[in-house]
Formats: C-alpha cells, sequence, structure tokens
C-alpha cells in the first residue's frame, strides 16, 4: 500500500511529480518554481528531476505565462500553471477570461486547452496586501473554467491528478495557510469524482457548507457545537464549479438549517449562488434562511487585524445560533 | 469591375504608366504636405536615421536590388509571381464581397484588409504548410494562403459562430478579437515547436495598435528568453481605430525589437515580394534555432477599421490618396506587364475567377443557416459540467412549453 502522511503542499507536489512522470508531455511553469521550488516550496526538486525544459522558471508575467501556457496547450502539452499569489493572478485574469475559458467554444470543440492554473489562497498567514485573498467567485462566475480546491493531503493529490487529466482549464486553489496540515494519501486508491462534494461530517441539526481552508474551521466549529449538544453536519464542496448541488440538498433536506462558510468576502460569492439555488431547490425543507459567513465587502485588511475578518470557530458558530433560532 | 477599391480604379482611369508615375511623383508631394504626422513618426529616425524600409518593387513595379533579400526570392518564377497577384486580387475580391455583404445586412461586421494585401499575401505565402498562423481578425489574406476556405471567415461576422473553422486542418488559428493576446499563444506554440524538436515555425500577426499591449511586450519577453521560433508579424497599417502610430510609440515599431534582443526589420507592406523575401528571412532564422524576429510591414488600412468606423472623423483623403499611389496590387501588375509575365488573357481570366469566387461567397454566406438555440450549452466543456446539463434541460423544457413551438425545442432537445 502507498499510504503516506503527507502535509498538503507536499501532496501537491508528490502528486506533480506522479503527472510529470506519468505524462511526458505534462509541465510545471511559473515564477521561482524551479531551482527555488516555489515560495511555499511546492515544485521543491521537480527541476532538479525533471529538467529546466519541462519545469520552467518563467519570467515575471503572469499574463505571459497563461498566455503561453494556452500555446503550449494547443501544441499539445498539458501546462501546470503557478501562480504565486492568489493577488497575483489579475495581470493574467484578461487571458483566462478571454482565451482559455472560450477557446474551446469558440473553436466549436475541435481543439482543448488542457491548462491547470494553481493559485495558493486565502489568508491568515500574516502576509502583506495581495497575499491573502480567496477570487473563486471571479472565476466561478466565468462559463469554461472549473474551480476546484482541496482541503486536506488526499484531496490535494488526487484532485490534482484529476485537474491535470481533464480536457478543461482547471483553476485549482490551494489553502496556503493549510500547507503543512499533514493528512493520509493513498496514491494506490480509487479517488471520488473532482466535483463531487462530500459530508465529512455528520450532523442533524444544521448543514455547514465549506470548501478549502474553511473545511477546518467548520469541522472544529462542529465539535464545539457538539459540546453544547448541537449536532452539525459538515460538507466539503471541494469543487466550486461545477458545484455538487445535490450533496448539499440532500444534507439540507436532512437538517433544514444551512450556513456557508468562506473566506472570500460574501457579497456576490459562493455563498450568495448556494442560497439562491438551495432556497429554490428546498424551500420546503428550510427551517431558516440560508446564512452565510464570509469576509466583509472591504480590501483584505492589514495582517494584524485578519483574524477578525476572517471567518473562525465563534463566527460560524454565532451563525448556527443564529439559524437555530428561526 | 474586379477590384472595388477607389486604389484600384484611380490610376486605371488614368490610363498608361506614365500617370501611373506621375501619380507616384503626386504622392511624394503630398507625403510631405502631410509633415505633421511624418514628423512624429520620424522620431526614432531622427535618432537613428531614417527608418531602413527593404522594397524590391517600387510603387511603379521596378523591381530593385537588395543584397539582403534578394536570395529569399532568387528562385521566384513568373508563375510565382502571377500566384501572388492572384492571391492578392482575389483576397481583394472577397474582402470587398463581405463588405458589401454587410451594407446589405448579410453580415453584421466586416473589418476589410483593403491595402493589405501584399502584407498578408507575402507572409502567407512564406509560411510552410507545417507553419502555423496566429491571426487577428484581419487576417483575410494569410486565411486564403494557408488554404482556409474563405467563407468560414465569414460565419463570425454573420454572427452564427465565434470563429468554427478547425484551426488544425490549416495551421490557422482562429482569429483573435482582444487586441495583441495570440502572441503570448503563438509564442507559447512555439516553444512547444522548439520541445518538440520540430523545424516548424510559428508567425504571430498583429497591428501597430497592439504593440502597446502589455501580451505583446510579454511574448517579446518570452520568445526571447526561451529563442522561441516565432516570427511576429506587425501590419502597420498606421492607424488603431482613429489613434495614428505617433499615439502608440516614439521609436519605428521595428526598432521595439533591439530591446529584447532580437532582430526587427521594417518591410514595404505594399510590395509583396519584400514582404514574402523578409518573412521568408524571418521564418528560416526561426527554423534555424535562431529565435524570434520582428517584422513591421508598413502598410496603409485603405478603408475604415470596421464597416461600423467613419475614418473621415479622423484622418485626412490627402493620406489615403497618397497611399493609393503605393497600392500593392497595382504595383505588382506594373511589375509583370513591364517584364512581359502577363498578357490580357491572363488579367481576363483572373477577372473571371473574381467574380465567380464573389458569387461562391454571397451564396454561401446567404445560406448560412442560424445556430439552433440548443446550440447555446454546446462545446462549452470538453468534459461536461454539471450546471451547463441542468440549464439546458431547464431550457429545453421552457422551449418545450410554448405550444406552437414543439418541434425545435424537441429537435434541440436531442442536442446533447
Amino acid at each position: 500500500m502507498a499510504v503516506k502522511k503527507l502535509p498538503i503542499a507536499k501532496a501537491i507536489n508528490e502528486s506533480l511529480r506522479a503527472a510529470l512522470d506519468a505524462d511526458p508531455k505534462v509541465l510545471v511553469m511559473g515564477e521561482d518554481v524551479g531551482k527555488l521550488g516555489g515560495v511555499f516550496r511546492v515544485t521543491d526538486g521537480l527541476q532538479k528531476d525533471f529538467g529546466e525544459d519541462r519545469v520552467i522558471d518563467t519570467p515575471l508575467a503572469e499574463s505571459g505565462i497563461v498566455g503561453t501556457a494556452i500555446g503550449l496547450a494547443l501544441r499539445g502539452y498539458r501546462p501546470v500553471v503557478e501562480i504565486q499569489f492568489d493577488g497575483f493572478v489579475f495581470p493574467a485574469y484578461d487571458q483566462i477570461v478571454t482565451q482559455l475559458a472560450k477557446m474551446h467554444a469558440r473553436a466549436l470543440g475541435k481543439i482543448k486547452v488542457p491548462v491547470v492554473i494553481r493559485i495558493p489562497y486565502g489568508g491568515g498567514i500574516g502576509a502583506v496586501e495581495h497575499h491573502s485573498e480567496s477570487p473563486e467567485s471571479l472565476f466561478a462566475h466565468v462559463a469554461g473554467l472549473k474551480v476546484v480546491t482541496p482541503s486536506n493531503s488526499s484531496d490535494a493529490y488526487w484532485m490534482l491528478q484529476q485537474a491535470i487529466q481533464s480536457d478543461d482549464p482547471v483553476i485549482y486553489f490551494e489553502p496556503k495557510r493549510r500547507y503543512w496540515d499533514k493528512g493520509e494519501v493513498n496514491t494506490e486508491a480509487i479517488p471520488d469524482p473532482l466535483h463531487k462534494a462530500r459530508a465529512v461530517r455528520e450532523g442533524t441539526d444544521a448543514t455547514l457548507v465549506a470548501y478549502g481552508p474553511m473545511v477546518k474551521t467548520c469541522l472544529e466549529a462542529a465539535a464545539a457545537a457538539e459540546e453544547e449538544g448541537k449536532s452539525l453536519e459538515v460538507v466539503d464542496l471541494r469543487s466550486i464549479s461545477p458545484l455538487d448541488f445535490d450533496t448539499v440538498q440532500a444534507s439540507v433536506e436532512k437538517t433544514g438549517r444551512l450556513i456557508v462558510v468562506h473566506e472570500a468576502p460574501t457579497f456576490f460569492g459562493s455563498g450568495a449562488e448556494i442560497a439562491a439555488r438551495i432556497t429554490e431547490r428546498c424551500f420546503y425543507h428550510l427551517e431558516a434562511p440560508v446564512l452565510r459567513v464570509g469576509g466583509f465587502h472591504a480590501p483584505y485588511p492589514p495582517a494584524r487585524v485578519e483574524e477578525d475578518y476572517l471567518p473562525g470557530l465563534d463566527r460560524v458558530l454565532d451563525a448556527v445560533d443564529r439559524s437555530l433560532a428561526y | 469591375m474586379t477590384v472595388e477599391s477607389t486604389a484600384a480604379r484611380t490610376p486605371r482611369r488614368a490610363g498608361s504608366g506614365g500617370k501611373r508615375a506621375s501619380a507616384g511623383a503626386s504622392a511624394g508631394t503630398k507625403k510631405s504636405a502631410s509633415t505633421k504626422k511624418d514628423v512624429a513618426r520620424g522620431k526614432g529616425a531622427a535618432q537613428g536615421g531614417e527608418p531602413e524600409l527593404v522594397q524590391l518593387l517600387t510603387p511603379e513595379g521596378e523591381r530593385v536590388e537588395n543584397a539582403t533579400y534578394d536570395k529569399y526570392v532568387a528562385d521566384i518564377t513568373p508563375d510565382d509571381l502571377r500566384a501572388l497577384y492572384r492571391d492578392m486580387v482575389l483576397t481583394r475580391r472577397f474582402d470587398a464581397e463581405a463588405v458589401t455583404l454587410q451594407r446589405q445586412g448579410e453580415l453584421g461586421l466586416w473589418p476589410s484588409l483593403l491595402g493589405q494585401e501584399a502584407a498578408q499575401v507575402g507572409s502567407g505565402r512564406a509560411t510552410r504548410a507545417d507553419d502555423y498562423v496566429f491571426p487577428t481578425y484581419r487576417e483575410h489574406g494569410v486565411a486564403w494562403c494557408k488554404g482556409v476556405d474563405p467563407t468560414l471567415l465569414l460565419g463570425m461576422f454573420r454572427g452564427v459562430n465565434h470563429g468554427g473553422w478547425d484551426p488544425n486542418t490549416n495551421g490557422f488559428q482562429l482569429y483573435t478579437i482582444v487586441i495583441g493576446s495570440q502572441t503570448l499563444h503563438a509564442t507559447g506554440y512555439a516553444m512547444g515547436v522548439a520541445k518538440d524538436g520540430a523545424d516548424s515555425a510559428v508567425i504571430a500577426y498583429f497591428g501597430d495598435g497592439a504593440t502597446s499591449q502589455g501580451d505583446v511586450a510579454e511574448s517579446f519577453t518570452f520568445s526571447a528568453v526561451y529563442n522561441a521560433p516565432v516570427v511576429f508579424f506587425c501590419q502597420n497599417n498606421q492607424w488603431a481605430i482613429s489613434e495614428p502610430t505617433e499615439k502608440q510609440s516614439r521609436v519605428p515599431l521595428y526598432q521595439r525589437a533591439q530591446g529584447y534582443g532580437f532582430p526587427g526589420v521594417r518591410v514595404d507592406g505594399n510590395d509583396v515580394l519584400a514582404c514574402l523575401a523578409v518573412t521568408k528571412w524571418a521564418l528560416e532564422r526561426a527554423r534555424a534555432g535562431e529565435g524570434p524576429s520582428l517584422v513591421e510591414a508598413f502598410t496603409y488600412r485603405m478603408g475604415a477599421h470596421t464597416t461600423s468606423d467613419d475614418p473621415t472623423r479622423y484622418r485626412r483623403d490627402e493620406e489615403r490618396e497618397a497611399w493609393e499611389a503605393k497600392d500593392p496590387i497595382l504595383r505588382l501588375r506594373a511589375h509583370l506587364e513591364a517584364e512581359g509575365h502577363a498578357d490580357e488573357g491572363f488579367f481576363a481570366e483572373l477577372e473571371a475567377e473574381s467574380e465567380t469566387l464573389g458569387k461562391r461567397v454571397r451564396d454561401v454566406v446567404r445560406s448560412m443557416p442560424d445556430p439552433e438555440p440548443m446550440s447555446i450549452f454546446e462545446n462549452i466543456y470538453a468534459d461536461g459540467h454539471a450546471l451547463v446539463d441542468e440549464e439546458r434541460a431547464q431550457f429545453d423544457a421552457y422551449q418545450a412549453s410554448f405550444v406552437d413551438a414543439p418541434v425545435n425545442a424537441a429537435a434541440g432537445g436531442e442536442v446533447k
């Protein structure tokens, strides 16, 4: 059995290694991904083993990285692009939205653009501006893109494998503050489908829906709530586009209450979309309006107040209380 | 009349080659009349001397020697010259037909290439079958050279698709509307060519306005750093909609290449022979592993930016008239006639072929069916997407709910 206990960052590294090993068309490209191994060391050792031709240190130009990755994909390669930080993706946003997302449709399906864009995202690491954002909704809003985010080592490994194998462009958000959380990875397992949500804790009183870094927060909240006699179900979405509404619906039909938790601002965030659709799908099952816990309509704040901005255990439980009060 | 442009008409009306020569002379006068722009354009030139312009055929059709580039067209035959002439005439005829079709409401929009036939045919004919083209949305002449059926270019302008031809069939990517984006795709593709160890080359087309885009600058950087086999073919047609080139740059555009560490050349974009030669040089460099190069084809957009544009608001007729005297088609015709390479029979036959092409284009466009409503949901993802499936089913059900439209909806419902 190939079961290892790995931090998320290392699981991603192993996944990239396996992909590079399995398919000569897979490339890793980005700023500092080569010799340095990435600023988070996620690509550590890959260039040493696979060469500069396949693990490519790029010029410091995000649009150029994604634009050339598109060209490489058109030539038959499968580039896995690293954007160094969430807040640095915007120079590439044009290429991602106007080109990457639409090429397959533009060509009436005659060409495919299998590019994976890895983006470490989210806050909680005490960083400077532009290093702590959660822009997933900006990508989920765009048809042609798929958006996924693992919350644990096993998913980090397998979801990246699946993203690389996908013929569609996939934005793969990495929960950077959980990079060093360890978990078991079975590299010979049969993974769940990439876009399937998973109930990671059973409960009966209310459902917490989260993804990426907030899954851990919600699990902690559920454990704390249990001590207060409340039974919370936690659903890890794993995929934001497409979004597995069936799994969320099944949970809400059981609990009657839904709280969506993400770091991104709630205004026009993924929680808004989930609230709307779940209200449509299970209006008569709901005992309370769908509540959201997330970032404020404010620029991501300086590090010394980020813990006030980020949803933590107490803010999640506050929302649970408000939901249960109906 | 085969050629609908004023450019073609004026000198023909004038008649003899002598008049044509005098048209050239008057163009010279007019050029100095529009000095304001030329001065601004020549800023870089004032520092580094008058920009060099590679020219193998004068506007009067006279072959001039060029020590550097002659060898790239040394083996050209009268047949080849006639073929280039034919390409340009048919491209112009196709383009004129498209303009007309837009005026008649058959197309929503058309970006005319009028005046840029030599730049496109010369560079297009320089490519090999295995070379890959990344065009803007005006490269109808390059598409022609690469063997793309011209009627395929019209679908997106009629509004029945966003492209629709298979880029890999002819090595001709889909038209790219966002300015400059494709130069990065070309560079990435070229990086892939190099990784494959192939000796193909890639050519990226863009305009003078695009040189201001960050993506173009980044493509220069990436191609230089990775020594990618890509040719950047900039058609400087002097106008980015209403903005003249001096609003984009204070140095001649080809000189930009120097800062990135690869050569840049300005070629007479209305001289098909020079465009052929210089592009061949650039492609051969790329194939030989010498990396990227920039070709600035100095030409003129004789028509509007698109059929929606009104150039009378921002440029003077005199400027256009000056460029008419440098018309790419008349130039080669003068050369063919002077050298005795083409007789009246050739021109008459070509005129008939032009008309046939125009009619075919007209017929095809008019019979292009509108896409089925359910096609909105097709080809968004290669591997499918749950939301698309859900919305397709909902829309199908909605359509089917109309009593008077069951047939359409039912047909659409079968679309996967």
